[in-house]
């Protein structure tokens, strides 16, 4: 729960959201992006990833969530993304881009977000104001 | 010439490195009872327990040298059975099993080295049979990364819908969820289908 002030001074209670860019996120090195996330998250915030994480960082976002979680402190991460696209344009192929294309992410602390149900184009979630 | 026959002479003792074939998936997903039943059929020995519990293989356990026969062909690979991945592990869901707090809180430790050994073993592999359970929603984050991982490196994936012996089994969803892999209905546990399992192994990582 995160108590700020809105834009004409009132004091708002509940569950920060913070909505990332793609442009934001292309200009950090894969290390940046693991970081903001877990920082975000460990501080209850809930990220909406305009363009997700490759597949190899969101591997790697697994290892450092692993490395963080403590018994009756951080228990882990909450992430949903659909599963990637591969880019078939010839362009691409021929100068030897990758070829992967990420989609949006949500990601969250594992004790206040919680998928109901997911499937190729839509996630169903809840906060939960624990 | 002499270069020549050196590197004849090099070639003919070199051991080629077998192809290294991770078993991949969620916790319970049945990944351990199918590296028992490959192993088992293909040596006579296995490769860990196996519990109802989740995060019962907390370290990665390879079986080397194991040779498969189907179809007239024959693959030799070894066989790594990976911790379940996952991206949360609380205590407090292994005290619902009937464990102690410290043995819960051990266990959970212990759980969240095998997640993080199982992704670094992703990086020295050549395939992956994911094991995915037929009676679950296949669209999990783990399904999605370890996919992805395997699509972006291009290495050849399997995936192995489990527990199709149970009545609310759907292999079907998981096909309609991953039509671009190659997808084998079984049981591991009761052995139903495994002979079209190896078939696809010795196609797909021969």
């Amino acid at each position: 729960m995160i108590q700020k002030e809105n834009q004409t001074g009132t004091s708002v209670q509940g569950i920060q959201l913070d909505f990332i860019s793609e442009d934001r996120l292309a200009e950090m090195t894969a290390m940046e992006k693991i970081r903001l996330i877990l920082d975000e998250v460990r501080s209850s915030k809930i990220l909406v990833l305009e363009r997700g994480l490759t597949p190899a960082e969101e591997a790697k976002l697994i290892e450092l969530t692993m490395v963080e979680i403590t018994p009756n402190g951080f228990s882990g991460i909450e992430i949903e993304s659909y599963p990637t696209k591969n880019n078939t344009s010839i362009f691409r192929k021929i100068f030897g881009k990758n070829t992967t294309r990420t989609r949006l992410t949500v990601i969250g602390p594992a004790d206040k977000l919680k998928t109901i149900k997911k499937d190729r184009d839509m996630i169903t979630a809840i906060v939960t104001e624990q | 010439m002499p270069i020549k026959l050196v590197s004849w002479i090099k070639k003919l003792f070199k051991k080629k490195r077998m192809a290294r074939i991770g078993i991949y998936g969620p916790p319970n997903a049945g990944k351990t009872t199918l590296a028992n039943r490959i192993v088992r059929d293909w040596t006579g020995d296995a490769v860990g327990p196996v519990s109802h519990i989740p995060h019962e293989t907390r370290r990665a356990r390879r079986r080397e040298g194991i040779t498969i026969e189907a179809n007239g062909t024959t693959v030799s690979l070894d066989i790594v059975d990976t911790p379940g991945l996952a991206t949360k592990i609380d205590f407090h869901d292994f005290m619902a099993f009937g464990l102690e707090e410290e043995e819960a809180k051990r266990r959970a430790k212990e759980a969240t080295e095998g997640v993080i050994e199982a992704v670094k073993w992703l990086e020295d592999l050549d395939g992956v049979i994911l094991v995915m359970d037929a009676t679950e929603d296949p669209f999990t984050q783990v399904n999605v990364i370890v996919i992805g991982n395997m699509e972006a490196r291009h290495l050849p994936l399997l995936i192995a819908a489990n527990k199709i012996d149970l009545p609310e089994a759907s292999p079907t969803r998981i096909r309609s969820a991953f039509p671009q892999h190659t997808l084998v209905p079984l049981s591991a546990l009761e052995g139903q289908n495994i002979e079209t399992l190896y078939e696809e192994i010795t196609n797909r990582f021969g």
